[in-house]
C-alpha cells in the first residue's frame, strides 16, 4: 500500500484549500525556477528514467513522447493538456482539477520546458463547468503571482497558458480530434502520420498529454526518477490514481502504487464489493473501453499495463467499474455499445456503421430477441471494426463486446433460448 | 528514389508518394472510395487497407501512408480481403438496394467494388438508415440515403471550387452531407456528380433519362468558353443526354464548368431546322435550293460589298470556308470579334494565353486586367486557386470590376488609367510584379471590348515587358478569350485589324455593305444590319434570325466534326455526336454549296479536303493538341484612354450564347443564383 508520504495528489479529496496559498503549503510552486533551470534535456531524461507512462489510456512512455519533439523548431511549439475526461467510469482528472489545480499548472510549466513550448492549452471537457471555473481562477492567481506569463516563476522562461472549453464530445479526447476542435473545426481524428509532434496544433509541433501525466511531473522532478520508479513492476512504474465505481461499498478515487492487486484495490479502498467478494460478477478494470474481467480473473489481476494485457484487457485510464451479480451484464455492455455508437464521429466507415450495428444486435440480445448464431456474427462484426479505423474509438467500441462474448457467451445463449422457449406458444389443434 | 517491395516485386518510386500511389504506379490496383488524386486525403472509407511490414500488426490505409525505404507492402492476402469485405459490408448495410432505379447504375464505384468484395447476402437484420432528401440547386440531384460519406464533394467544394457551402453535419451514423438547402454556389458544381462514387449526387437535368450503358459516347470539345475543355457527349436516340469531362491534364484536368455540362438541353429548343426566306416581311420556310439561289443572286450583285460577322462558337473550318467565300467576291470585310474586342490579330504573342494553363501553377504574382476568370474560364480559375493554395502564387492584383475569385485578389482600381501608372514603373504593385520570379498578366474581354481596348492591350504589353513577364523559358502575357472561335479566327486571318468589328459595323451603317453574312452571331449591335441583305447561318432562332432576310440552318457543336483552337492556341478536334435537326447542315457544307451556286466551287469537296487546304495555308494548325507559340513582339502603340471604369460586360454566367440562352437548365440556374444573391443581400442587410 502507498504510504501517505509518497502521495503525489495530497489534496485528492479536497480536504485542504484550492487557492494558491494553500497549494503552496502542499509544496506546489516550491522553487519551481530551480526545476525549470535544470533545462530541457535533464527534465526529459529524468521523466524517461522515472518510467512514467501516459495516464490517458494508451500508456505511451511520456519521456519518449517528449523526445520526439524537434530540438529547434522554426514554428511555435505547443503543449496541449487533455482534460476532456469522458471515458465512462473515469473521474480522476476531474478531482485533480477541482481540488489541486495548481499542481497541474506547475506541471504545465515544467512539461512546457521539457518540449520547448512557450504556450500551452488546457482543453477541458465542456460538462466540467465548475472545474473550468476553478482552473480559470487558478490560472488567474498564477498569472498575478508571476508564476505564469513572462519570466514564469522567475525562471527566465516565458510561458503562457490558455484554458479552452470543449462542447462535450467524447471523440475530442482523442488527441488529434482534440486539436481539430481546438482549432475550431469539427472534432474528427486526423490521419497519422504525421503525428502531432511533427504537425499538431495549427500545423506546429505539439505534444498532447493527459492531466494526470502532466500533474505528476513536478513531483517526479522534485523527488527524483528513482523514487517514482521504485513503485510498481518493471515497465509499470509509479503511482496511479484509480477511480473505483459501481457495486462497491464506497466508490472513490484513490492514489495507489501501480501493480497493486485488483482485489486489494477494491477491498481496501472501496470497501469491498457490495455483498462480499463472492457476489462479484465482473470488473471493467480500465474505463468502459477495455474488455471486462470475470471474477475468477479478478482474483489474480494486478492493476498495471502488463498484467491486464496478459488477461486480454487493459489498464486504460485506471477506472475500475465493479459489477456484482445483480448486474444484467448483457444489458450493461449494450449500454456501453450505445455510448460508442452515440459518440462515434462518423468519419470512417467501420466505426460509423459498425457501432450502430453492434449496439442494435446487443440491444436485442439483452432482451433475448436474437438467434444464437448472431453471437458469432456480433463477434465477427466487432473484429471487422477493430483495427480498421482511423482512431482508437473503433477498438474501444469493439473490445467490451469481445470481452462479453469471451466470458459470458453462455449468459447470452441462455437468454436467447429462454426467450425462444417462452415464445413457443401452443398452437390450437384444428 | 525509394525502393519498396509490392507483393514481393521490387518497385522504385519517388519519395513523398503514398503507398496507394506507388502501388498504382506498379500496376497494382487498390480499391478505394474516398481517395481522389486531385483532392486532399481523407482516409475515411478504409477500403484501401494494405499490410506493411515492418509495421504495426493492423492493416493501414494505403491512401494516407507515405512510402518509406524498404517497405514491404502486401496488397492482397486473406486477412486483407476479409478486412475489405468487412468495410464493404459496413458500407452496404445502410445503402439502399435501389440500383435498378439509380442513375449511377453501371458507373457506380460501390457496385463495381461490391462485385469483388461484396457478400452475396446481407447479414444485417436491423432497419436501414434513411436520410431526408436535400436540396442542392437545379443541377445536383440528391438521394442522400445512398451516401457513403466519403466527403469527396465536400473536399472538392472547399479545395477546388473554393466555396464552403457544402459540409458534413452531425456525427456517428447520423452524419449527413448538406448544403443547408442552398444552391451550390459555384460554376464547377456539376463536378461533384462525377466525383460522387455512388448515386447520392446525380445530375438533375438528365435524371431517369437513360442507363449509362445505353448511351453513345462521342469525344468532343466544349465551346462554351475559350478553354477548349475536352468533353464526352453522351447521346441516346439522336439526342444529347449529358456532357461529361474527359481527362486532359494540360487543359481541363478532369473538370468542366456547369455551362459546358448542362447547357446541352438548349440544343433541342428554338432550333432552326430548315431554310427560311423573308417574303413580304415574313419568314417563310423554303427548300435549300431556293434559299441558296437567292443568296447567290444577292451575293453576285453585291460582289465586294459583302461582309461577314462570325459568332463565338464557330469551328475553324466554317470560318475558313466563309473567309474564302468572301475573298472570292473580293471582300475583306469579315471579323469574328462580335463583342467589339480590340487587339491586333496579326500578333500571335499578343492574343494567346502564352503561359499555358499547365504552367500557371509556377507563377508567383498575377495581374488581372478586365477579366473574371471565375466566370470566363472556371476550370482555369480552379488552377489559379490551386496555385494560390498549394503553389507559389502569392500576389494577385486586379484592375477592373471586382469579383470574388475564390482566392484573395487586391482590386487596385476599375479605371484603365491605373495601367498607365503601372506601366510607368513607379508603383508598389509594379515592384511586386517585377520582383516576382514568374509574374504573369491576364487581360480579358471586359477590358478589350471597349473603344480603347487596343490602348489597354498595348499598355498590358508594356507592363509585361517592363515587369519582365517575358523571359527565357517563360511568357507571362496572357489574353483570356471568352469565345471558342476567337483564336481560330485570328489564326486563319478571319479577324482583321486592331479595331475589331467596329469599322465593319460603321461600313454597314453607312450603306457600304449590301449583303451581310452573319454566322452564329447574335451578340452585336443588330441595328447595323438594317441596310443590309442579311443572311443568317446559325442553329438557333434568336435575335439575328428574327431580322434576317435568309436563314440557312446550321449544325451546333455537338452535331459536327470540327476544329477549335483554345485560348492557349491548342488545336483540338471534336466529333459529331448526333445529327443536326431537320435540314440543318454543318456551316462549312452550306458555304461549300453556296460557292458552288456562285459558280466558284472551291478545290475541296469534303471536310478532309477542306482541312488539307486549310493546313497548307496555315501549316501551324496541322499539329493537334500542342499550344502555338510566338516570339515576343511589342503590342501596338499608345493612344488615348477613356475615363470610364472597366465594367463587367456579362451579368449572367449561365446564359452567354444562343445554346445556353435556350437551355431550361441554365435559366433555372440563373433563377437559383439570383435567389441566392438576393437572400445573401437580405442577410447582409
Amino acid at each position: 500500500m502507498l504510504k501517505d508520504k509518497d502521495r503525489i495528489f495530497t489534496n485528492l479529496y479536497g480536504q485542504a484549500g484550492v487557492d494558491l496559498p494553500s497549494s503552496k503549503k502542499r509544496g506546489i510552486w516550491d522553487r519551481t525556477a530551480v526545476l525549470v533551470k535544470k533545462g530541457r534535456a535533464k527534465i526529459v531524461e529524468e521523466v524517461k528514467a522515472s518510467g512514467l507512462r501516459g495516464r490517458g489510456g494508451a500508456g505511451f512512455p511520456t519521456g519518449l513522447k517528449w523526445s520526439f519533439m524537434p530540438e529547434h523548431s522554426p514554428l511555435p511549439v505547443y503543449l496541449v493538456v487533455n482534460a476532456d475526461e469522458s471515458e465512462p467510469g473515469t473521474c480522476k482528472d476531474r478531482d485533480m482539477i477541482r481540488f489541486d489545480p495548481h499542481r497541474l499548472l506547475e506541471g504545465c510549466l515544467l512539461s512546457g520546458v521539457a518540449i520547448g513550448a512557450h504556450h500551452a492549452y488546457i482543453y477541458i471537457r465542456g460538462e466540467f463547468v465548475r472545474e473550468a471555473e476553478v482552473l480559470e481562477h487558478a490560472i488567474e492567481e498564477a498569472y498575478k503571482a508571476g508564476l505564469l506569463g513572462k519570466n514564469a516563476a522567475k525562471s527566465g522562461y516565458d510561458f503562457d497558458l490558455y484554458l479552452h472549453r470543449g462542447a462535450g464530445a467524447y471523440i475530442c479526447g482523442e488527441e488529434t480530434a482534440l486539436l481539430e476542435s481546438l482549432e475550431g473545426k469539427k472534432g474528427q481524428p486526423r490521419l497519422k502520420p504525421p503525428f502531432p509532434a511533427a504537425c499538431g496544433l495549427y500545423g506546429c509541433p505539439t505534444t498532447v498529454n493527459n492531466v494526470e501525466t502532466i500533474a505528476v511531473v513536478p513531483t517526479i522532478l522534485r523527488r527524483g526518477a528513482a523514487w517514482f520508479s521504485s513503485f510498481g513492476r518493471e515497465n509499470n512504474h509509479g503511482t496511479k490514481v484509480f477511480s473505483i465505481s459501481g457495486h462497491v461499498n464506497s466508490p472513490c478515487n484513490v492514489e495507489e502504487v501501480m501493480s497493486i492487486p485488483l482485489k486489494d484495490l477494491i477491498e481496501k479502498h472501496a470497501g469491498g464489493v457490495r455483498g462480499g467478494w463472492q457476489n462479484l460478477l465482473a470488473v471493467i478494470p480500465g474505463g468502459s473501453s477495455v474488455p471486462l474481467l470475470p471474477r475468477t480473473l479478478c482474483e489474480t489481476a494486478l492493476m498495471d499495463y502488463s498484467s491486464l494485457q496478459e488477461l486480454n484487457s487493459g489498464l486504460g485510464t485506471g477506472a475500475v467499474i465493479v459489477m456484482d451479480r445483480s448486474t444484467d451484464i448483457v444489458r450493461a455492455i449494450a449500454r456501453i455499445a450505445h455510448f460508442y455508437k452515440h459518440e462515434s464521429c462518423g468519419q470512417c466507415t467501420p466505426c460509423r456503421e459498425g457501432t450502430g450495428w453492434m449496439w442494435r444486435v446487443l440491444e436485442r440480445m439483452a432482451e433475448g430477441r436474437a438467434e444464437v448464431a448472431e453471437i458469432e456474427l456480433l463477434l465477427q462484426v466487432s473484429k471487422q471494426v477493430e483495427g480498421h479505423t482511423i482512431c482508437a474509438l473503433g477498438d474501444a467500441a469493439a473490445w467490451p463486446i469481445q470481452g462479453l462474448i469471451r466470458h459470458f457467451r453462455s449468459n447470452i445463449v441462455k437468454r436467447i433460448e429462454a426467450r425462444q422457449l417462452a415464445e413457443r406458444q401452443p398452437v390450437a389443434a384444428q | 528514389m525509394v525502393k519498396v517491395l509490392i507483393d514481393g516485386r521490387e518497385h522504385e518510386c519517388e519519395e513523398g508518394m503514398t503507398v496507394l500511389q506507388a502501388c498504382e504506379q506498379a500496376g497494382v490496383e487498390i480499391p478505394r472510395f474516398c481517395y481522389h488524386d486531385r483532392l486532399s486525403i481523407a482516409g475515411n472509407c478504409r477500403m484501401c487497407l494494405v499490410k506493411i511490414s515492418p509495421g504495426p500488426p493492423k492493416p493501414q490505409a494505403s491512401c494516407a501512408l507515405p512510402i518509406g525505404e524498404g517497405m514491404k507492402i502486401t496488397t492482397d492476402s486473406p486477412s486483407l480481403r476479409s478486412a475489405r469485405k468487412g468495410v464493404m459490408e459496413f458500407l452496404l448495410i445502410n445503402h439502399p438496394l435501389d440500383c435498378p432505379i439509380c442513375d449511377q447504375g453501371g458507373e457506380c464505384d460501390l457496385q463495381d467494388q461490391a462485385l469483388a468484395y461484396g457478400f452475396d447476402r446481407s447479414r444485417f437484420a436491423e432497419n436501414k438508415r434513411a436520410t431526408g432528401e436535400k436540396f442542392m440547386g437545379p443541377l445536383v440531384k440528391t438521394v442522400m440515403t445512398r451516401c457513403i460519406h466519403c466527403t469527396r464533394c465536400v473536399r472538392f467544394a472547399n479545395e477546388v471550387a473554393g466555396v464552403d457551402t457544402i459540409g458534413m453535419l452531425g456525427r456517428g451514423e447520423d452524419v449527413e452531407i448538406t448544403t443547408l438547402e442552398q444552391t451550390l454556389d459555384s460554376e464547377l458544381s456539376g463536378n461533384v456528380i462525377d466525383l460522387c462514387p455512388v448515386g447520392a449526387l446525380t445530375a438533375k437535368p438528365s435524371a431517369f433519362r437513360a442507363r449509362s450503358w445505353e448511351v453513345e459516347k462521342t469525344d468532343s470539345i466544349d465551346v462554351m468558353d475559350a478553354i477548349g475543355s475536352n468533353i464526352r457527349i453522351d447521346s441516346k436516340q439522336g439526342r444529347v443526354l449529358r456532357i461529361l469531362p474527359r481527362l486532359h491534364e494540360e487543359v481541363n484536368e478532369e473538370w468542366i464548368s456547369d455551362k459546358a455540362r448542362f447547357s446541352c438541353d438548349g440544343l433541342t429548343r428554338q432550333r432552326l431546322d430548315q431554310p427560311y426566306i423573308r417574303k413580304e416581311g415574313k419568314l417563310v420556310p423554303v427548300p435549300w435550293q431556293e434559299a441558296l439561289t437567292l443568296v447567290a443572286t444577292k451575293t453576285k450583285q453585291a460582289r465586294a460589298r459583302c461582309a461577314a460577322i462570325a459568332g463565338n462558337q464557330c469551328d475553324v473550318e466554317s470560318l475558313y470556308a466563309l473567309k474564302k467565300l468572301l475573298e472570292g467576291q473580293g471582300s475583306q470585310m469579315f471579323d469574328a470579334r462580335q463583342g467589339g474586342a480590340q487587339f491586333d490579330p496579326a500578333l500571335r504573342n499578343g492574343y494567346l494565353f502564352n503561359t499555358t494553363f499547365a504552367r500557371v501553377a509556377e507563377s508567383d504574382a498575377l495581374l488581372i486586367v478586365g477579366a473574371n476568370p471565375r466566370e470566363d474560364a472556371p476550370t482555369l480559375n480552379a488552377r489559379l486557386r490551386q496555385a494560390w493554395l498549394h503553389g507559389s502564387l502569392k500576389h494577385v492584383f486586379g484592375i477592373g470590376a471586382s469579383c470574388d475569385l475564390t482566392y484573395p485578389c487586391i482590386w487596385l482600381d476599375d479605371k484603365p488609367q491605373r495601367l498607365v501608372k503601372l506601366a510607368g514603373g513607379k508603383d508598389g504593385v509594379f515592384e511586386t510584379l517585377s520582383q516576382a520570379k514568374r509574374p504573369m498578366l491576364i487581360v480579358g474581354y471586359d477590358a478589350l471590348e471597349r473603344n480603347d481596348g487596343k490602348e489597354i492591350w498595348h499598355l498590358c504589353g508594356v507592363i509585361a515587358e517592363k515587369a519582365s513577364m517575358v523571359q527565357e523559358g517563360w511568357n507571362g502575357f496572357n489574353m483570356l478569350h471568352r469565345n471558342a472561335s476567337s483564336v481560330g479566327a485570328c489564326e486563319i486571318g478571319f479577324n482583321r485589324g486592331l479595331e475589331g468589328i467596329q469599322p465593319l459595323l460603321v461600313a454597314m451603317v453607312q450603306g457600304d455593305v449590301d449583303v451581310a453574312f452573319v454566322m452564329e452571331a447574335d451578340d452585336f449591335d443588330l441595328e447595323s444590319l438594317k441596310r443590309c441583305f442579311t443572311v443568317y447561318i446559325g442553329h438557333h432562332g434568336e435575335r439575328t434570325a428574327a431580322q434576317a432576310d435568309v436563314i440557312l440552318p446550321s449544325a451546333a457543336y455537338t452535331e459536327k466534326d470540327g476544329t477549335w483552337i483554345n485560348t492557349e492556341g491548342r488545336v483540338q478536334q471534336g466529333f459529331a455526336a448526333v445529327s443536326p435537326p431537320g435540314a440543318a447542315q454543318a456551316a462549312w457544307r452550306i458555304l461549300r454549296a453556296l460557292a458552288e451556286e456562285l459558280g466558284e466551287p472551291p478545290a475541296w469537296n469534303d471536310l478532309q479536303g477542306l482541312r488539307t487546304s486549310l493546313v497548307q495555308e496555315h501549316p501551324d494548325l496541322g499539329t493537334l493538341d500542342r499550344p502555338l507559340s510566338a516570339a515576343w513582339q511589342s503590342l501596338g502603340k499608345a493612344g488615348v484612354l477613356r475615363e470610364d471604369a472597366i465594367v463587367a460586360k456579362r451579368d449572367n454566367y449561365y446564359m452567354t450564347c444562343p445554346i445556353s440562352r435556350a437551355s431550361e437548365t441554365m435559366s433555372a440556374c440563373t433563377r437559383a443564383r439570383r435567389a441566392l444573391r438576393s437572400s445573401a443581400m437580405t442577410h447582409a442587410a
